[in-house]
């Protein structure tokens, strides 16, 4: 059961490479009506049915908060994971009807900013494309560092460099060009809030040098949807319902518990809202924690654990569901 | 120490050494032995970057003691309205890494907090101490008049008049308590005065 959304009837529109690795999709209603409002950072959850499975994966949307005739992903092919990217990439044509949930947004601006500074990393650039289109159209004070590994895989950042000019700059990693981080953060007017979106190890990288230069952490914004991680498969009693599950190879612990009929709360299917937490109630093995929600002590303790995308080796695991 | 009653009574913490390249206070009276106490705490060097803005008073009491921390900058305006455009200034050219520690009289404290909202530091990126007097900054709901060092429950609008029941209910924007006219049916019903906020 998603939190608080319900999900919405939609109809590929168009699909449109935009290079060697990312296409983008559009999405219409299939009423014909506009969909609801979303302000720049927000995802949706999509619905990808594929035979028996079904895959739910959150994409950022990157079109303009103020247009929402459509909905537009984009989605970076990872042909070593579990199959979502793939199954958009090679099955996904316009005119497919496909489900999304209603707009969620956990990566907001916050808008006393007197300016937003804002970090991306590869493909982590889709919520900026909402966010400076919101901001451009308000008149907001923006500035977007954004680096890709080549000119060619750096997605958007044409469209990006023509939309704002020199408000957008660029770092090759080929060309060996970096973010001078620590001179950037140090000369930002007081009132800037500061947005990463990219890696994981991109993230950690500013969020640390930020708390190291004074940066307050409300200041600090940041997102990036885990995706689950394929793992040996392994056996769950759910206390509550009553049922003994596996979950499989390719499986996510959440998706197998949806699978047995449970329905626990979701929201954002990437380890960063935590709506999913659970409670474990006993276990002999270990966790293999990959979200962003709970604490380190509380990754330490072995008392809970996010079903969206973490997993357990070992012998026995009863968890409060 | 105040004590929670209602959510928007601001609550005080204690003073402690921020990571930071500019460390800016803003202290009066015995807020100065909120700085002098986390100085204590503080990593050796870090009040080389910083600067102390402090209202004394006439007596000079804690000069000597602020001195004695060799802060970079030593300010001494004889009143918080003298050292606003200072602020003001200051904030509007500083840079992220800026972190302000507020010290003092709640009045002091909601002031220079006010001005800091205005230049887009959140209220909770900030650090407070109140200690010294309970006195209250009070704004008057009906002629919207502020009246400065409250010290008794009830008490009188300098502007306008009222006798206000000077409640908990306290605004960032405005930094004042709200006081509420405590006779609005019948003006001859006195209730006693009692100095509660010494």
């Amino acid at each position: 059961m998603s939190t608080g959304t319900t999900r919405l009837d939609v109809v590929v529109s168009d699909v449109v490479p935009v290079n060697d690795l990312v296409t983008r999709f559009h999405f219409r209603r299939r009423d014909g009506g506009l969909l609801p409002t979303f302000s720049g950072g927000a995802h949706v959850v999509v619905e990808m049915r594929n035979g028996e499975r079904t895959r739910l994966n959150p994409y950022s949307l990157m079109g303009s908060p103020l247009d929402t005739r459509e909905y537009t992903i984009s989605v970076r092919r990872d042909d070593a994971g579990r199959g979502g990217s793939l199954f958009m990439h090679n099955q996904v044509r316009p005119g497919l009807e496909m489900v999304v949930s209603y707009p969620v947004n956990l990566f907001s601006l916050d808008l006393r900013a007197k300016k937003h500074l804002m970090l991306a990393g590869g493909i982590g650039i889709t919520p900026f494309m909402a966010q400076t289109a919101q901001l451009a159209g308000e008149g907001g004070n923006f500035e977007l560092h954004y680096t890709c590994r080549t000119a060619s895989l750096g997605t958007y950042a044409d469209v990006l460099s023509e939309r704002y000019g020199r408000r957008v700059r660029l770092y090759h990693d080929d060309r060996d060009e970096r973010i001078d981080l620590d001179r950037l953060l140090s000369t930002q007017p007081l009132g800037t809030h500061l947005y990463v979106c990219g890696p994981g190890g991109m993230i950690n990288w500013v969020r640390d040098r930020a708390a190291a230069l004074g940066w307050p952490p409300e200041t600090v914004h940041y997102e990036h949807f885990a995706a689950p991680q394929p793992g040996l498969p392994f056996d769950v009693t759910l206390a509550v319902s009553g049922k003994t599950i596996r979950v499989g190879e390719q499986q996510s612990l959440l998706e197998a518990i949806e699978a047995a009929g449970v329905d626990p709360p979701y929201l954002c299917r990437g380890g960063v809202c935590g709506q999913c937490e659970t409670n474990v109630i006993s276990c002999d093995g270990k966790f293999i924690h990959n979200d962003h929600w709970l604490s380190e002590e509380e990754h330490r303790s072995g008392k809970k654990i996010m079903p969206c995308v973490s997993r357990f080796e070992g012998k026995s695991l009863v968890l409060e569901r | 120490m105040a004590a929670k009653t209602i959510i928007s009574r601001p609550i005080y913490g204690k003073l402690s050494p921020q990571p930071g390249k500019h460390h800016l206070f803003v202290a009066d009276a015995e807020g100065a032995l909120a700085i002098t106490d986390m100085a204590a705490r503080a990593p050796v060097g870090f009040f080389d970057g910083a600067e102390i803005v402090f209202i004394a008073g006439p007596d000079g009491k804690y000069v000597a003691a602020l001195e004695a921390l060799k802060p970079a900058q030593l300010h001494l305006p004889p009143s918080f309205a003298s050292l606003l455009p200072r602020l003001k200034q200051t904030l509007t050219n500083a840079h992220m890494g800026l972190r302000l520690y507020l010290a003092g009289t709640e009045g002091l404290i909601g002031q220079a907090m006010q001005v800091a909202l205005e230049a887009g530091i959140d209220h909770t990126s900030m650090q407070t101490e109140h200690r010294g007097s309970l006195a209250r900054r009070m704004q008057c709901v009906h002629c919207k008049g502020i009246t400065e060092n409250v010290t008794t429950q009830p008490a009188t609008c300098s502007h306008c008049g009222l006798l206000l029941l000077v409640r908990d209910h306290y605004s960032r924007r405005l930094a004042a308590f709200q006081g509420v006219c405590i006779n609005a049916e019948d003006r001859s019903e006195i209730p006693p005065t009692e100095e509660i906020f010494q």
